[in-house]
């Protein structure tokens, strides 16, 4: 079934492209940072690298500061099954385990490890791994500690992506390097120089997840890396096509439309329809850690905008920004800030004073030339363009009057968390309205307002626990004080029956039982009762026998102590003890007798309810 | 006429059993108001509206025993949604049940802690941890910050600590438009 699904695509995505709806042509701006080939940087004085580099828990530390390590070395460690590892970008020592800010939207700072580097550069012991001959599963399993995460911006650990158990279902891989948004050159680069790495690493993928086919879409204005990409995969199986340049073709689901003409349902993932879709740098990175046994410790960013000499660089993670701005030449002046990514998804860094991390594909340098500053939002004239730009077919002028009102939950029915944030309707609008700020406004919102109700369900259900469990102690007690009460009762009545010895056995079960509230109770008295009696009989015993330490004394003294016990017994303070301990017994037969009786009893009587 | 009057006769036999079979099979346990409005309940249990949990609060209200603007920690916000669910007027927080405050939870100074155990008698969610003799301490993502158990202490060892704004819990603002001249000449 999936062989023909996969011929249908095939011969479907041979003949044509399946343009998408909507889209917009911001300028492009590319070719500034294209002139120079990929550089290099020198070690920087410090890295600072935040935990939260990517999607989901953050990851454990492993070391401590002070602590010397090399370039490669695990330092912090995937913490449950959405995580990423974090290494070491080169060797030094751990100067410090802080708080610093991080490039986030919020501007809030966050845990990070700080390395000195030593300048040695050293590297751990590197282990390639023979991928061809490794089963998945352990490949796979191996992947969590590489560090690797989604490259092309959504840092969404690639360990998940590839859960291959041959049972994934996959059956085309497509590999994202259309890189639509204006400015950001990282993947053409990439492409133009590193083909053969990324076919490589196209080649692990393929084999990780099962897939028949492999689609790489590229978008038409990066001729030179389509050509060298096609070179590359000469004789592999593996098809380039080109798409058109539209934004925001780069977006996965965009770009499995362009290529294949398939809609993933938007409450599915790519897999649930036997797809998956990886970035090229992601594939490339997936290279470096199974040939070369090369964790995730940099990757490939963009320097361009308002900067004199806008060009690629690999950067380590953790590299400051600043030490990248002094690489490609310093900012011109007028700089105003830095956007994190590019100018349609981006974000603006709130302070200089941040690490380059996994998420970063392109830092521009903005100014006022380049980037006007925002104009005043004028009333929505409903003209509808941001529907017609909205690639993913919603209705962005009703979101965005249900996220002015606060009206979440009417937004959320309009299919709000399908939008992608391109920013597609936010360019159209005439009005310069800004669209996207308010969907991520009503976004949070309404994460934040989830979580809220998760909490409050979490808290109602230990709270029906704690009420459930005071009850049931509460039941507990009040039992084993009837318990007690019951045994206490029965005593009594086994005293009454010891003084009168002449009663016999058969009719003291009687009025014991008779007594009894149920016959579990009247069995647990009697045993209880029965304990009792052997607990005398053995003290009656121990009080009946002559003193244990007398056995060595001389004659004389035994005399004494014999003396002493005929005046005790004359004037009548201890009993004869024969008498004593043959009653004492008597009682224990007859208790446990009754016990015996009892318990047959209630066995006979559950028998019967049974 | 006869075969109509049966006809409507064996109709309405019909359409009775299918009412009465389905009023059985398909009858609503319980009353759904007050689960409704134990739903809005931020579930804190803290017991400043007066009653001993939210779920007591809840079923006053259903009952008219209680007033919708009696829970400081469920906000305004709350008393919005309770006010539309009941068909009430809104009305604002009565202030005897006390302020909104910014969401904390508790935090044991385990130096000081002797181990006596009282606030984990009076945690209504269970979220502290500790035998008698050891030191306590709270599990926070279980507290609901409802600083019932700062008042047994004995030593008080207890404080509560605001949860600041992290990149975890942070939110997108609401876009503030500049009120600027859209011309400039």
């Amino acid at each position: 079934m999936n062989a023909l699904v996969n011929i249908g695509n095939l011969l479907k995505s041979a003949k044509e492209i399946f343009p998408f709806h909507g889209g917009v042509h911001p300028p492009e701006n590319k070719a500034q940072s294209t002139q120079l080939p990929i550089g290099q940087l020198a070690l920087p004085e410090k890295l600072v690298l935040p935990l939260r580099q990517h999607v989901g828990n953050i990851p454990k530390v492993k070391v401590q500061i002070g602590e010397h390590v090399l370039k490669g070395q695990l330092i912090a460690e995937a913490e449950g099954t959405v995580s990423a590892a974090i290494h070491a970008p080169t060797s030094g020592t751990i100067a410090a385990i802080e708080d610093a800010i991080i490039p986030h939207p919020s501007g809030l700072p966050d845990r990070c490890i700080t390395i000195k580097p030593d300048g040695k550069d050293e590297w751990i012991e590197k282990k390639s791994q023979d991928w061809k001959a490794a089963e998945r599963k352990t490949l796979v399993a191996s992947l969590r500690l590489s560090g690797i995460v989604g490259l092309g911006g959504a840092t969404f650990p690639t360990h998940i992506k590839l859960r291959a158990d041959g049972k994934s279902g996959v059956h085309t891989l497509v590999i994202n390097a259309a890189e639509c948004e204006p400015y950001i050159t990282c993947d053409d680069m990439l492409m133009r120089e590193r083909a053969d790495e990324i076919v490589q690493g196209i080649a692990i993928a393929q084999y990780l997840l099962g897939a028949e086919t492999v689609l790489i879409g590229i978008e038409d204005n990066k001729p030179e890396a389509t050509q060298t990409m096609q070179v590359a995969v000469a004789g592999t199986g593996m098809q380039v096509k080109t798409v058109p340049t539209l934004y925001p073709s780069g977006d996965a689901r965009r770009l499995v439309h362009l290529l294949l003409g398939t809609e993933i349902p938007h409450d599915k993932r790519s897999t649930e329809v036997g797809l998956q879709v990886f970035n090229v740098a992601t594939v490339l990175a997936l290279h470096r850690y199974f040939n070369h046994g090369e964790p995730s410790i940099g990757r490939i960013v963009s320097m361009t905008g308002n900067v004199n000499k806008p060009q690629n660089f690999e950067v380590l993670f953790g590299t400051p920004l600043l030490h990248l701005v002094a690489a490609a030449g310093g900012a011109k002046p007028e700089t105003s800030h830095y956007i994190m990514g590019g100018p349609m998804m981006g974000f603006d860094l709130s302070s200089t004073d941040v690490p380059i991390t996994k998420a970063a594909n392109c830092i521009i340098a903005a100014s006022p030339t380049l980037f006007e500053p925002p104009k005043p939002a004028m009333p929505c004239i409903r003209c509808a363009r941001c529907a017609d730009a909205c690639p993913v077919n919603l209705q962005p002028q009703e979101l965005y009057w249900f996220a002015k009102a606060d009206n979440f939950e009417k937004a959320r029915d309009y299919k709000l968390f399908d939008c992608i944030e391109c920013g597609a309707c936010s360019y159209v609008c005439p009005s310069d309205i800004p669209l996207v700020q308010y969907y991520r406004y009503a976004k949070s919102e309404i994460i934040a307002t989830d979580k809220a109700q998760e909490a409050a369900d979490l808290a109602r259900e230990r709270n029906d626990f704690r009420l459930a469990r005071i009850e049931r102690e509460k039941l507990e007690r009040a039992q084993k004080h009837a318990e007690r009460a019951a045994a206490q009762k029965a005593e009594a009545a086994k005293k009454a029956s010891e003084t009168q010895t002449s009663t016999t056995p058969e009719a003291n079960i009687h009025a014991v039982s008779g007594d009894a509230v149920s016959d579990a109770d009247a069995a647990k008295k009697a045993a209880i009762a029965a304990a009792i009696a052997r607990a005398k009989a053995a003290k009656a015993a121990a009080t009946g026998d002559a003193p244990k330490n007398v056995a060595d004394a001389d004659e004389a003294v035994k005399k004494e102590i014999a003396e002493i016990d005929a005046r005790r017994q004359a004037v009548g303070i201890e009993k004869p003890p024969a008498d004593e301990e043959k009653q004492a017994k008597i009682a224990a037969a007859i208790a446990k007798a009754k016990a015996a009786k009892a318990a047959a009893e209630a066995a006979k009587l559950n028998e019967n309810k049974e | 006429m006869l075969i109509a009057l049966y006809i409507m006769l064996g109709l309405a036999l019909v359409l009775g059993l299918f009412l009465g079979f389905a009023a059985l099979k398909f009858k609503v346990e319980g009353d759904p108001l007050i689960a409704r409005i134990d739903a809005i309940l931020p579930q804190t249990q803290c017991g400043q509206c007066g009653f001993p949990g939210c779920k007591p609060y809840a079923t006053a209200i259903a009952e008219g025993r209680a007033d919708i603007n009696q829970c400081p920690p469920g906000g305004d916000a709350g008393v919005h949604l309770l006010a539309d669910l009941m068909g009430v007027e809104y009305k604002p927080l009565n202030a005897e049940n006390g302020a909104e405050k910014p969401k904390s939870v508790a935090f044991i100074d385990e130096e000081i802690c002797i181990g006596c155990t009282l606030c984990i008698q009076a945690c209504p969610v269970d979220a502290i941890l500790g035998a008698a003799k050891h030191m306590h301490t709270i599990i926070a993502s279980e507290c609901t910050g409802c600083e019932l158990c700062v008042a047994p202490c004995p030593v008080d060892c207890i404080s509560m600590e605001l949860i600041g704004e992290t990149p975890d819990n942070w939110k997108w603002k609401y876009p503030i438009i500049p009120i600027k001249p859209a011309f400039t000449l």
